[in-house]
């Protein structure tokens, strides 16, 4: 009520833009292909890119079940899944079992984890929190949803060619990768996959220069830096990382392209023979694609967890009815994870070959890293500390991202340390490690962000009571699957072994791995009732309103959905984004653009 | 209603803490633990694994703990009046920057010794044999009865790795094509074998036995069967077991040409 109100009398006071466009004839084809497809709406490409990952995301897991079953039950006749690709009867063969890994994790990667953080949240949220009327280049945004479908048909195509797509890994290392004659994936599916990494790139560097560009320059009057809510904070932070990562990747990529095609030699040592064939003239270091490789893609697993964090502060601000403990804090340390982020790509390195001195140098960087982590999870429990906590379908989720940061951030410091990395290097240890960071927590992060948005994109809110059935089974499930995998770490069980069993030290972890396998299919099979509960509310879930949880930010002051140009008066801003339960105030949360004299008259009616 | 929702979400995350702790404490009573240690450098990793294991632990349970209390107590359906408005804690902060960042740099100065004896301070001696990695076996030479590789009598064998106790084992580790990783489990040793490189790997062995060599760096489709043994045994047992390889592998070489010999050698 108040809301609708005070947005009324600011609509009457600012100069009023009219939106309405001068008639046109009716032409309902293009007028559909610019609205829904080659739209230039920050909104509809936000959605665009949330679509096309929740996609590859079913396709993601889809792949991660048939790896499971393989760990699980080896050389089993494979269901559904046997008939349409393996090629000894129902069962895997060990190359198609390499294949499905790597493409694994390059789908989770590539295609959902940074396109959905950066290119849905990012494009939906950064305008609409900022109150601006899009982002700076419409049009560069565009392309840049647009760059997604050269990957996708690159990374799809992949599949079906001969050989299969690639296989060497997601990390694609030499000399595996760049020999054709490696594997039967190292010929078209790593060229394609070359190629995609390289339009997933272009992509994620037209979104990001947008978004710099967009959260300098198009804050709505008053809104200063540190009025902003962490969910751009983490977004801009992310850009800039994924601005200076990037081009390193680019360049690498093309190197590696180069050594496959053009016979050059940046990765393969003179005289380098793999399987009979010889590729390259030589002369170059498999180490050198290693370096590159994680100057970009350690960064990149910033880029992966940082916007989470930021949606998860905004929305436990929310639902604990407080302000964020420690915003600064809060800001100072992604700003910290992001610049020590640069300087620590050599932990994945510790066991490679490298100058084992240089190890020690960045064993000390890896520990320093934990503490702006440690900082903001204490900084997350102040804020839920003396609260008034609203256990919603999304405040669940983002519970449930902290608790399960808690573990994947500590169990980095056993990799951290080097000598403990010896062994536990390339075993299940990590494999839990970045589960629990990625999908427990950053994928955790994406439901609770769309629990929590889906009735500024939709109008219409989520179910709950299927949304918290829908946690409680992921939650479950995901802790099966995910924290047994650190005791199989502890025995040295190493991953992408098609088959482990039959050496004398693994042979007796098939039980439980195949209960790790049960409950990953339980994961997947709990999607179903999201997917339900996202498609049946988008039609026919409560109407919203424009601000259905009571909170502060920009966006919770524009129509659910919002129009072409987001809002229907000049947001003015006033204060932080986390004012909830203001002493004095009648109401417990202080939105934004709430005007002063409503707060300070308030504060003097008590005093 | 609404406060046994709140009941139950926060037990829902009480059972973090506690399940986590226990399936740590139940995992060595079904053998699914630490292998077998025999290196003597193995006490020090796994000390240091147990020393994080404790610490970490404590941190989790510490944190997990607090959550699941914060959720209890400040459940909106228990709680009377308004939410506490407070926007920090600047000795907070610097409380919780302080002492992590203290107990890390610890950690970090504490392990770098033991970093050093297993990575830096390579033993003065001359190979005790050379291991190169193809896809998918490991190939093994030894410098035969001159102790000096890369000569005629070297002794080439796959796969069948025989060190002896109780002494400073020197391995040099190559690659002939892609990746590879020379994982001893019992061992505490991996390193990953790099075309183009020759990279150093020492270790003590302190008990007898035959254990696992397993690749953990992928390598190809047949990655998972790029499977060894190494069989560690007294000085004596190695020296006959060396001898009667180098007897076996004389007698199927015919009168050779000893140019020739060198050259296949280098």
């Amino acid at each position: 009520m108040s809301i609708a109100s005070s947005s009324t009398t600011l609509q009457t006071e600012a100069t009023h833009q009219p939106l309405q466009r001068p008639a046109r004839k009716p032409r309902p084809v293009a007028e559909f292909l610019s609205t829904y497809v080659f739209s230039k709406d920050h909104k509809v490409i936000g959605l665009q890119f949330l679509f096309s990952t929740l996609v590859w995301f079913l396709i993601g897991g889809l792949l991660a079940l048939a790896v499971r079953w393989q760990i699980a039950w080896p050389w089993s006749d494979v269901p559904v899944l046997g008939k349409l690709f393996a090629q000894q009867g129902g069962q895997m063969a060990p190359e198609f079992y390499t294949m499905l890994f790597t493409m694994h994790a390059t789908v989770m990667i590539f295609l959902v984890i940074i396109p959905i953080l950066a290119g849905a949240f990012g494009n939906f949220l950064i305008p609409l929190m900022i109150g601006a009327d899009d982002m700076a280049f419409p049009t560069l945004n565009m392309l840049s949803y647009w760059f997604m479908w050269p990957a996708f048909i690159a990374f799809g195509a992949s599949f079906f060619v001969e050989g299969g797509a690639a296989s060497s890994g997601w990390t694609s290392y030499p000399t595996l990768s760049t020999n054709v004659a490696s594997s039967p994936g190292a010929g078209w599916g790593q060229t394609l996959w070359l190629l995609g990494l390289t339009m997933v790139g272009v992509s994620s560097m037209l979104g990001s220069v947008n978004y710099m560009t967009t959260i300098i320059l198009m804050r709505a009057p008053g809104m200063t830096m540190f009025r902003l809510p962490m969910t751009i904070w983490a977004m801009f932070i992310t850009a800039v990382l994924q601005a200076f990562a990037l081009p390193v990747l680019t360049a690498a990529g093309f190197m590696q392209l180069a050594d496959r095609t053009l016979g050059t030699g940046f990765f393969s040592p003179e005289g380098n023979i793999v399987n009979n064939w010889m590729q390259a003239t030589g002369g170059g270091q498999p180490l050198l694609w290693q370096h590159l490789f994680w100057f970009y893609s350690h960064p990149a697993v910033y880029i992966m967890i940082l916007p989470a964090m930021g949606m998860v502060s905004d929305i436990m601000t929310c639902f604990a009815r407080k302000p964020l403990f420690g915003y600064r804090p809060m800001v100072y340390s992604i700003a910290g994870i992001a610049g020590l982020g640069f300087i620590v790509w050599g932990h994945h390195m510790f066991i490679s070959g490298m100058n084992p001195a240089l190890g020690i140098t960045f064993m000390v960087s890896t520990m320093m890293i934990a503490l702006p982590s440690a900082v903001k999870t204490f900084n997350w429990l102040g804020t839920i500390w003396g609260g008034k906590i609203q256990f919603t379908t999304a405040m669940l989720f983002a519970l449930s991202f902290v608790s399960m940061f808690i573990i994947g951030g500590l169990s980095g410091i056993f990799m951290a340390a080097t000598p403990v990395d010896i062994f536990i290097h390339d075993t299940y240890f990590i494999v839990a490690h970045f589960h629990y960071v990625l999908f427990a927590g950053t994928a955790m992060g994406v439901w609770a962000g769309i629990y929590y948005w889906f009735p500024k994109m939709f109008g219409r809110t989520m179910n709950e009571f299927w949304g918290k059935v829908h946690f409680f089974l992921t939650f479950i499930f995901m802790n099966g699957t995910f924290f047994t995998m650190h005791i199989l770490g502890a025995v040295g069980f190493p991953r992408r072994l098609a088959d482990a069993y039959h050496y004398e030290t693994f042979h007796h972890l098939q039980p439980l791995n195949a209960f790790m396998t049960w409950c990953a299919i339980g994961m997947v099979a709990t999607q179903i009732i999201f997917a339900i509960n996202f498609f049946w509310s988008m039609f026919y879930g409560p109407i919203a309103g424009r601000n259905p949880w009571n909170a502060n930010t920009l966006e919770w002051t524009a129509p659910s959905p919002p129009g072409h140009g987001n809002f229907d008066f000049q947001p003015v801003v006033y204060r932080g984004p986390y004012e909830y339960s203001v002493p004095g105030a009648e109401k417990d949360h202080l939105m934004q653009t709430d005007p002063p004299n409503a707060a300070a008259a308030a504060l003097a009616a008590v005093h | 209603m609404n406060r046994l929702s709140g009941i139950f979400w926060s037990l829902l995350f009480l059972a973090v803490p506690v399940l986590g702790v226990a399936t740590f404490a139940v995992a060595p009573a079904f053998d699914i633990w630490l292998p077998k240690d025999v290196s003597e450098h193995g006490k020090s990793i796994d000390g240091l694994f147990y020393f994080i294991l404790a610490l970490t632990g404590v941190v989790f349970v510490g944190t997990e703990l607090a959550m699941f209390w914060f959720l209890w107590k400040y459940d909106a359906a228990k709680a009377k009046g308004p939410a506490t408005y407070i926007q920090g804690s600047h000795t907070l902060e610097v409380v919780w920057t302080i002492i992590p960042a203290a107990t890390l740099l610890f950690l970090a100065i504490y392990q770098m010794n033991t970093w050093a004896d297993v990575k830096m301070r390579r033993p003065a001696m001359s190979p005790t044999v050379e291991v190169v990695a193809r896809q998918f076996e490991w190939r093994l030479r030894y410098p035969g009865r001159d102790g000096t590789l890369g000569t005629p009598d070297d002794l080439f064998l796959v796969n069948d790795l025989h060190v002896p106790v109780d002494e400073d084992v020197l391995v040099q580790l190559k690659s002939m094509d892609v990746l590879h990783s020379f994982f001893l489990p019992n061992l505490r040793i991996k390193q990953d074998a790099v075309p183009g490189m020759k990279i150093p790997v020492w270790f003590k062995a302190t008990e007898t036995g035959q254990f696992d060599i397993v690749c953990a760096e992928l390598c190809g489709w047949g990655h998972y069967k790029m499977k060894g043994r190494v069989t560690v045994e007294s000085r004596e047992d190695f020296d006959r077991w060396l001898e009667a390889k180098y007897a076996a592998q004389e007698s199927t070489q015919p009168e050779a040409d000893p140019s020739e010999a060198v050259a296949l050698a280098n």
